[in-house]
């Protein structure tokens, strides 16, 4: 094993024959041939802390993310496809699957060796899509005595994205789930091709609605990672201003959404209120209730006003005050308690083989953390800790998001105290480049990486949201569970459909 | 519990005042709905909402309509399961190729008399999305719509001040 884990990615890239890219910043990028992707495979075979983090097309190239978690090394590996064809990495990491199947939708690319070649974005209906996707979707057979089918989407009950879930349940109990994405499906990567990065920040800030903060912060970090500009330090701490608020507003509105599956509106009302006023803290100091287009490449448009700062300071003390009493009331009601411990359980094994992050990876005890590793200002100036559990349940999951808001409320404040004065932006260069960014949303890490052609403008962007690694881990999460515990899993989840739609 | 309770209790409500009906959403429906429909509904709007495919950001803030500070069941406005028990379609995102079957299928499924509401500029041409291959457009370019709330997202305030139009429409319209 000690042997395994001392498999270095960067070392494998280069012994394979990859030859870096010159202009690719921070991490670096390796090109490889047929031979050394077959390398490369062979080595994610070998290598288990190799995890998989993206896998994206441009009409002639595959690139796959990749980080070395022993190393804390990230890097991307890219092949050259003229002929649309590369061997799957499906087969030694599942989570690569549906990236393939997408990337087929999107440029024609064949992961010719792949078992799944079924569509995922592509329903068939677009003007440009492919004959692939005309035929009905082929859901997985599912055969045994007495089981029954349950279609639920892409129209659901609630206030919620579209998508559809196809149960087979025995009795009340799931035996499988199958997801069926791509329903919102908007073409956000095409939308952004072509558009400078200004303008292509709009798109950025509507990867998913509830991380407009962390998509923006990634594409912003991607640029300025392409053109090696710095922001100014203001803009720098205005942007994790901004990221830990909405950290706050989200974490609120999903424990209370998971106390209101199963029943218990109090926590929910309370929760709701609480999260109404993050919303207009966000709205008094930057305009917006959701923070969208406050970042953009550069740095941020907009100061904070001065008169939010007592507002924000007023918030930081409500939650301190009413956080601690609502986590003992859901630690204390055996009602609340009897439907989240012990539910929608993940192993660890499932979290480290998808290297999936945010609450599900930390309440499964991978302790991933982008503002830890690889690390982006001004976090090195900050205390806080990174909470992890192990129990891999709804009620860890939960737990997670209740110390996660204590947290984040710690940095608040020493945000606060610490503002540098300032410039809020610097001038972008107009010329080529290539940038990667990775920062940590409220559901994970966020990564995005941009290709700027030589007058500046975005050639190919790609946003990746949290959600690729975590969707399919809810089709774990769920079997031998009741049909009716769906809900609090999902919720206790919250995967982004949009996010991962594009 | 009893501390949270007893401040909730001695606090009073949290709740709003109500925005009032939007007056440009009032000349709308005005314009929409003559003679058009008898309205049986009484006080109260049951509402399916559809993502039609929205980058989430308008279901955040319709959520918020049912947090305690908007309280939007004070008016006898609710959200329901079911489009059969609708009377209103609350409709946002530009409509996606990939939803405009299951957006039609939505509101063929609402019994009439229906009213349709796009929510924020997306729904209302497909904002900044319009022009991808993969987004119809707009919600009217799928089924038709009676009323239009503009931002993005709209703030709470203005989809509650908006659907207060539509109630005071229909009840107009008794």
């Amino acid at each position: 094993m000690a042997e395994r884990a001392s498999l270095k990615l960067i070392d494998t890239l280069v012994a394979a024959g990859g030859a870096p890219v010159a202009s690719h910043r921070p991490w670096p990028r390796y090109v490889l041939d047929a031979a050394g992707w077959q390398k490369l495979v062979e080595g994610l075979g070998a290598a288990p802390h190799w995890a998989l983090l993206d896998l994206w097309g441009e009409p002639d190239a595959v690139h796959a993310a990749l980080y070395d978690e022993s190393a804390q090394a990230i890097a991307v590996a890219s092949l050259s496809c003229p002929d649309r064809r590369f061997p799957t990495l499906s087969a030694v990491r599942p989570a690569a699957g549906r990236m393939e199947r997408a990337a087929r939708d999107l440029f024609a690319l064949d992961a010719h060796d792949a078992i799944d070649k079924r569509p995922w974005l592509d329903h068939g209906r677009w003007p440009v899509g492919g004959a692939h996707a005309k035929a009905p979707y082929n859901f997985l057979p599912v055969e045994g005595e007495g089981l029954h089918v349950i279609p639920v989407g892409p129209v659901h009950a609630g206030i919620i994205e579209p998508g559809h879930f196809r149960f087979t349940a025995s009795g009340e109990t799931v035996v499988r789930l199958e997801e069926r994405l791509g329903y919102v499906h908007k073409g956000i990567e095409g939308l952004m091709a072509g558009k400078t990065p200004a303008e292509a920040a709009r798109f950025a800030a509507r990867v998913s609605g509830d991380s407009a903060v962390a998509h923006s912060l990634a594409f912003a970090r991607a640029v300025e990672a392409a053109l090696e500009a710095e922001p100014p330090p203001r803009a720098i701490w205005l942007r994790a201003l901004m990221a830990e608020l909405e950290r706050i507003a989200n974490h609120l509105g999903d424990f209370g959404a998971v106390c209101n599956d199963v029943a218990f509106t109090f926590i929910h009302a309370k929760c709701g209120e609480l999260r109404e006023h993050c919303l207009r803290a966000a709205d008094q100091g930057f305009g917006h209730r959701l923070m969208m287009d406050c970042i953009v490449p550069g740095g941020v448009v907009r100061d904070l006003d001065p008169g939010a700062v007592g507002g924000l300071q007023a918030l930081i003390a409500e939650l301190k005050r009413d956080l601690p009493l609502l986590s003992q009331l859901y630690d204390a009601k055996a009602s609340l308690q009897d439907r989240t411990v012990g539910t929608g359980r993940v192993t660890s094994d499932f979290v480290n083989r998808f290297a999936a992050g945010g609450f599900i990876g930390r309440a499964t005890g991978r302790g991933f953390d982008a503002r830890r590793h690889p690390g982006y200002a001004p976090y090195g100036d900050l205390a806080f800790d990174v909470p992890v559990l192990e129990d891999g349940d709804v009620n860890a999951r939960v737990w997670i998001r209740i110390h996660e808001i204590e947290q984040s409320l710690k940095l608040l404040e020493q945000i606060l105290a610490k503002l540098p004065a300032g410039p809020l932006a610097v001038e972008l260069p107009a010329r080529g480049g290539e940038g990667m960014a990775m920062v940590e949303g409220f559901r994970g890490e966020a990564i995005c990486w941009v290709r700027l052609d030589a007058a500046g403008r975005v050639a190919r962007a790609r946003p990746r949201d949290p959600s690729w690694l975590q969707w399919p881990l809810l089709e774990a999460a769920i079997l031998d569970n009741i049909v009716g515990d769906f809900p609090v899993c999902n919720k206790s989840f919250n995967c982004s459909y949009s996010g991962h739609d594009l | 519990m009893l501390r949270l309770l007893s401040r909730a209790l001695l606090g009073g409500p949290v709740t709003e005042a109500s925005p009032g009906p939007d007056p440009e959403g009032l000349s709308e429906l005005a314009r929409r709905l003559q003679g058009a429909t008898r309205a049986r509904l009484g006080r109260s709007l049951m509402i399916r909402e559809v993502d039609a495919g929205s980058c989430n950001g308008c279901e955040l803030e319709l959520h918020a309509l049912g947090n305690p500070v908007y309280d939007v069941e004070r008016f006898g406005i609710r959200f329901v399961a079911s489009p059969r028990h609708a009377d209103v379609l609350l409709v946002t995102g530009p409509v996606t190729t990939n939803m405009a079957e299951a957006l039609e299928r939505t509101w063929r499924a609402t019994p009439a008399p229906k009213w349709v509401v796009a929510v924020g500029d997306c729904a209302i041409d497909g904002g900044c999305f319009a022009g991808s291959y993969a987004v119809a457009g707009g919600v009217d370019k799928v089924v038709p719509v009676d009323l239009r709330i503009k931002g993005c997202p709209p703030r709470p305030r203005d989809v509650l001040a908006g659907l207060l139009a539509l109630l005071e429409t229909v009840e107009g319209r008794r």
